[in-house]
């Protein structure tokens, strides 16, 4: 570990004495507290027991981590034990549909975020986000467009004027059909006039095997989470065109979207939602709950880990996020011929 | 030789007591998950992750990589004994290896799989030490259309694996092709196949698959047979490996190692596709053909050696690239991030001491596998005494279990029994399973390839032969399927000539 640039190992250990403290305390707290307030609205005793949070995804994945992040920081925080459990399947709708009947229940939270929305609509699922109770954002990540180190292209200006000349001939791989990266190909299309059902994006089943593809060579360009192809940009395999933020990233020469001239701002967030039907007070308790936890030194230092954006954002405020995502992606995919509109 | 003093002061620090008790926690876990059928080393590196808040990232990734190495080692254990393999990998290794337990070779069968794994396992550490940038370069060099091209000669193990008649092969062939087109198709982002369930929409899992055809379905039909004792011949003869029984294998093992790390290594090669053509070279390169399909030796030695140099391959674009190509893989790179450190081109000069003492660690692993397994082998073997009707419903548990663990879905249980019972089917039938596993792999990634070529070519079929890797992937194939009816056509000239 001598040329570690952060202590880490050390640093975990004291998270673990911390947690270890935390769970020490949860078990001298009163047994049998089980509150029996969800019903009378006033104040909260959130959480009446152990809380679970469904990551509705593969262990591995975004979702995932995001949960077991969760976990790790929460759970330290409130003193009680925070479970994680997996259903994976069809950008987290099996797991929506899945968590939908645990109404009225406080403890249960899912983690979700942009990729859900996109998958509500094409996979025409029953239940949507708005059978949910929204918590807060947390997170996010930006896009990032590559073009191969072999590719013409050298700014996304060259990328741009290949796209008005022959739009079929511009082959950009990405994640999963309907996925962030293909409504950002369809986005970039609508800037420029272009008709986005007519992009010739090559989905991938993820970002890594969609990285293979952009490596290869045999595509002109490919659009990736930041975090997944940091390194490949760093090691000079590929360029970094543009970046889907609103301001430019650290350590990436290029421009953001809009400073390139097309109107786009994109980030694949991810946050937090409650079962249907919980209490009022309950809700705003859990929201208290991850503000603190947002702000706490433990989570920045996850933040920093892993090169998430901190994108906090909780209550009414989240409310009206999750509804503009869901017209506006929504609207992204009919223009993709994805989703019947 | 840079490299060589770098893994030396890795070996310095694996071999601490603090990371030499890692590596063999995780090896005992790994075997011990490889062999139970439906839970995995994925599942179970999963299940670890939090640990990574709590240990030291060293520590924690050698115990990750033990229990990866020590899954390969377990996978073919129940899989050659008792026809139940537990993952995708080690179906192969049940082809020849159960019939030579059935015929009382187990004890040979297990050490030939643990030596080949040690082996390959050995060689190809070897080769992730010194050539992993070489291999970096191949790998990249592969697009969609020299995948499809691979594809190709994976399907000529096809002809390998068909069984006496043709027609079944064939029929077991398309039923594996269908189960892999269920689910979201990649390309359109349309269902297929779903019948209106969302637990399909991201297809059937192959472990499920795998452990409903054959665990669920070789269950069912023992138990339906009404044997109330081992029909299994006690082993026989020693317990290591013969001389003869030796130098059947080495060959096998080297071959198996040269086809399996390179393939492992490519970003989307995987585990299995090795396995296939270990095989089929075997069945094709052998002294004793008359042996395949009744016990071969050859047929267990190299898919085993094969499986096992692609877990060290499927390591080279993980760390030189952050590519997971494998379940493990992905659960391995999460562990990674959650300690900040990013697999990538730069992570052998920016965290070298952590590469180095992993590797390390990967040899040592090796060493303890086989020290682990080899005295297991006799333990095993006992398990054939078991009667039957027992052994079997223990077998059904597990994987049931097992089963629900992937994804505590009831769904998946509906699914792994109703397989089981289409393997069941198929065995009343004489349909041989083996084409069924092969179409299922390789059937959706042919199909995902070719059109990924088409779409990047916008329908221009000269993608397909654009380069000479193309061109030579396809002469294999074409000698994979011409050369031996030419061959025999030959020697049957020369033997009416003679006569």
């Amino acid at each position: 570990m001598a040329r570690h640039p952060r202590n880490t190992g050390r640093r975990r250990a004291a998270a673990g004495v911390l947690l270890a403290a935390g769970l020490a305390m949860s078990a001298c707290a009163p047994a049998g507290d089980d509150g029996g307030t969800s019903a009378s609205g006033g104040s909260s005793s959130w959480p009446t027991g152990a809380v679970r949070v469904m990551a509705p995804a593969d262990p591995g994945g975004g979702w995932d981590q995001t949960s077991r992040a969760v976990q790790e920081v929460l759970g330290g925080q409130l003193g009680t034990s925070v479970e994680v459990y997996n259903v994976g399947g069809a950008g987290g709708t099996v797991g929506i549909a899945q968590f939908v009947g645990n109404e009225g229940d406080p403890n249960e939270l899912m983690t979700m975020g942009s990729i859900m929305v996109g998958a509500i609509e094409t996979n025409d699922s029953p239940v949507t986000l708005d059978q949910v109770t929204p918590l807060a954002r947390l997170i996010g990540e930006y896009e990032v467009i590559v073009a191969p180190e072999s590719s013409p292209f050298q700014t996304v200006d060259d990328m741009v004027a290949a796209m008005e000349e022959d739009l079929g001939g511009v082959a950009i791989a990405g994640g999963s059909a309907g996925g962030i990266e293909q409504i950002l190909a369809g986005l970039m299309a609508k800037e420029i006039g272009a008709d986005p059902a007519a992009v010739n994006y090559i989905p991938h089943s993820g970002g890594g095997e969609a990285l293979a593809t952009i490596l290869s060579g045999r595509v002109q360009a490919g659009i990736s989470g930041i975090n997944e192809i940091i390194e490949q940009i760093k090691a000079g395999q590929v360029r970094a065109l543009a970046v889907s933020s609103p301001e430019r990233i650290e350590g990436i020469d290029a421009p953001t979207l809009t400073e390139a001239g097309l109107d786009i701002e994109l980030s694949n967030w991810r946050g937090m939602v409650a079962a249907p039907g919980i209490d009022e007070a309950d809700e705003q308790a859990i929201e208290d709950a991850l503000a603190e936890m947002a702000q706490s030194e433990e989570w920045q230092q996850v933040l920093a880990d892993r090169g998430w954006e901190d994108q906090f954002m909780a209550g009414d405020e989240f409310e009206q996020f999750v509804g503009d995502e869901q017209e506006r992606i929504r609207g992204v995919l009919e223009d993709l011929g994805l989703v019947g509109s | 030789m840079d490299g060589f003093a770098e893994l030396m002061a890795g070996f310095g620090a694996a071999l601490s007591p603090e990371n030499l008790l890692f590596a063999l926690i995780g090896v005992v876990l790994g075997t011990a998950v490889g062999v139970l059928p439906g839970i995995g080393p994925a599942l179970t590196v999963a299940l670890l992750l939090p640990l990574t808040f709590k240990l030291e990232a060293t520590s924690s990734l050698i115990m990750f990589a033990g229990i990866y190495y020590g899954g390969m080692y377990g996978g073919s254990t129940t899989s050659i004994l008792l026809n139940t393999p537990g993952e995708s990998a080690s179906i192969i290794s049940a082809l020849e290896g159960n019939k030579m337990a059935r015929a009382g070779r187990g004890a040979a069968a297990l050490a030939t799989a643990a030596i080949g794994s040690f082996v390959a396992g050995t060689i190809a550490t070897v080769g992730l030490s010194f050539v992993a940038p070489f291999m970096v370069d191949v790998a990249l060099s592969f697009g969609p259309p020299e995948y499809f091209a691979l594809m190709i000669v994976a399907f000529t193990t096809v002809a390998a694996v068909l069984g006496s008649s043709v027609l079944r092969g064939l029929v077991g062939l398309v039923i594996g092709v269908t189960v892999g087109l269920v689910g979201i198709d990649v390309q359109s982002g349309q269902a297929r196949l779903t019948l209106g369930v969302p637990q399909l929409l991201d297809g059937v899992d192959v472990v499920i698959v795998v452990v409903g055809l054959f665990a669920i379905g070789e269950a069912i039909a023992v138990l339906s047979s009404g044997e109330r004792r081992s029909t299994v011949t006690p082993v026989k003869g020693s317990r290591w490996l013969s001389r003869v029984d030796l130098r059947r294998s080495w060959r096998p093992w080297l071959r198996g190692t040269a086809l399996g790390f390179p393939i492992g290594a490519l970003p989307a090669g995987g585990a299995e596709i090795p396995t296939f053509l270990s095989y089929s070279a075997e069945k094709r390169l052998t002294k004793h053909p008359e042996e395949f399909g009744h016990g071969a030796i050859e047929g267990v030695a190299g898919p085993e050696a094969a499986n096992n140099a692609s877990a060290a391959g499927v390591l080279v674009p993980l760390l030189a690239l952050g590519l997971p190509t494998s379940a493990t893989a992905a659960v391995i790179l999460a562990g990674f991030q959650n300690y900040g450190i990013q697999p990538g081109p730069l992570l052998f000069s920016s965290n070298d001491a952590l590469v180095w003492t992993l590797i390390a660690s990967l040899y040592i692993g090796n060493v303890l596998l086989l020290v682990l397994n080899l005295p297991l082998v006799g333990i095993w073997v006992r398990l054939l005494q078991i009667p039957p009707y027992y052994l079997y419903a223990g077998i059904a548990v597990f994987a049931t279990l097992g089963t629900y663990a992937i994804g505590g879905s009831t769904v998946d249980l509906f699914i792994l029994y109703v397989i089981g019972a289409l393997g069941f089917l198929l065995r009343l039938t004489d349909v041989p399973v083996a084409p069924a596993v092969v179409g299922l792999i390789l059937g959706p990634l042919a199909e995902e390839q070719l059109r990924r070529s088409l779409a990047i070519s916008q329908g221009d079929l000269g993608v397909l032969v654009s380069t000479p890797l193309c061109i030579g992937l396809y002469v294999v194939a074409a000698a994979a399927v011409l050369l031996p009816p030419v061959a025999r056509l030959v020697a049957s000239r020369r033997a009416a000539r003679a006569a």
